[in-house]
């Protein structure tokens, strides 16, 4: 099991805009490099990405929580 | 003799202590956030205390080095690594040539000073290196730095890595954050209730909140001291006719949202300031995430100048440390 943690403090988002789809749903496939979700900070967007490949378990951070550098996004299987 | 960019972060940029002297032009001072932090990283490792380096928001670059140096990070808990080997804060340590320096997690605060031996050495502009980027001045080329851009750095001979400073002499914000505040010209136009509230709220950092301004969110709306408004002014209450700003200065768009004007702040404009954060507090500001509870609190000029003195003395204790 891995942890994608978040890189940065900010407001974390689990789809691209509001209506969209989310970035991932438990069970799909994660390639290393693929968004899993978007970070509001400073004005800017940044895009959370996988640093390893696996099996989508589940979001640990709801759509719009705040969270802070470090804190635990999402879970994959390895 | 210089550094390479591997990964830049989120926002790095290079700051010295500033360029004060243009801001009546409409430049503003520049400078680290956190300017305690950055002298004494300075300090650390054997720099004159206004030597320029990077300033790291949030998430810490990755680096490389031409030939052996001596870093210290200070300001924000950014644990810095050398090839994965994670190395003390407030502490000298060497970084020989070819290791690779990055950052773990953010831990504590907002921003990470990095002081390298020789400081940075690009052309200072307007007799700064800090880097003012909706400018495009000073820095590298005007921006923040980027993955592959090669910065130079001063010659220097190298002290030993022996220097840190202990935790009673770093300075990070409480949970919530105080900030003093020294009411200013524009007071008056709130209303008693409103004056009150303002202290008496609790407010939050707002996601918007950088070098030009920090944001407060979750207080009451203020209200205003009924008038008609002065010629030029604008129909909105917040709004008066176009004044000057302090670094510092706290204004309210529409009476809603507080912002602390910060070193990449403009410097007039047409919102009433109700005062300004004192400066002994501004450095705290620097390290203050989204998010964040803070508390305004009232003080008078002399207890600002109070705690300007507490703040000099603290600089002070710290070079008679590190000697």
């Amino acid at each position: 099991m891995a942890q994608v943690l978040s890189p940065v403090p900010g407001t974390f988002y689990t789809q691209a805009a509001p209506g969209e789809p989310v970035f991932k749903k438990p069970g799909d496939l994660v390639a290393t490099g693929d968004i899993i979700g978007l970070i509001e900070v400073m004005k800017t967007f940044i895009e959370v990405k996988a640093e390893t490949s696996g099996t989508f378990k589940g979001y640990m951070a709801e759509d719009g929580a705040a969270i802070s550098a470090g804190e635990p996004l999402a879970e994959l299987e390895a | 003799m210089s550094l390479k960019v591997i990964n830049p972060g989120l926002s790095t940029s290079i700051q010295d202590l500033g360029r004060p002297g243009y801001f009546h032009l409409g430049i503003p001072m520049g400078g680290a956030m956190d300017r305690f932090a950055l002298r004494v990283a300075n300090m650390l490792v054997g720099n004159p205390e206004g030597a320029a380096g990077l300033e790291a928001v949030f998430m810490g670059p990755t680096l490389t080095f031409e030939k052996d140096v001596l870093v210290a990070v200070t300001g924000a808990d950014l644990p810095p690594k050398v090839d994965g080997v994670v190395q003390d804060g407030w502490t000298a340590f060497e970084v020989k040539a070819g290791q690779t320096l990055s950052f773990d997690f953010l831990k504590s605060g907002a921003r990470a000073y990095i002081a390298i031996s020789g400081g940075i050495d690009t052309p200072p502009a307007l007799g700064s290196r800090s880097t003012y980027p909706i400018g495009a001045l000073g820095g590298f080329e005007g921006r923040n730095i980027q993955a592959g851009d090669v910065i130079p750095l001063g010659e220097t001979d190298m002290i030993e890595p022996e220097l840190s400073v202990p935790a009673k002499l770093r300075r990070l914000p409480g949970k919530p954050a105080e900030l003093r505040v020294l009411p200013g010209l524009y007071w008056h136009r709130l209303t008693p209730a409103a004056q009150e509230g303002f202290f008496a709220d609790d407010w939050a950092v707002a996601l918007e909140a950088d070098r030009m301004g920090y944001r407060f969110k979750g207080g009451k709306p203020l209200e205003f001291v009924a008038r008609e408004q002065p010629f030029g002014a604008g129909a909105d209450p917040s709004n008066i006719v176009d004044g000057c700003y302090s670094y510092g200065s706290i204004q309210v768009p529409g009476g809603l949202e507080p912002i602390v004007l910060h070193r990449d702040a403009v410097s007039g404009g047409g919102y009433f300031t109700l005062g300004a954060i004192i400066s002994a507090d501004m450095d705290l500001i620097g390290q203050l995430q989204p998010h964040t509870p803070v508390k305004f609190r009232k003080v008078d000029m002399a207890e600002a100048l109070a705690a300007r003195a507490t703040r000099k003395k603290m600089l002070a204790e710290v070079r008679a440390h590190l000697g």
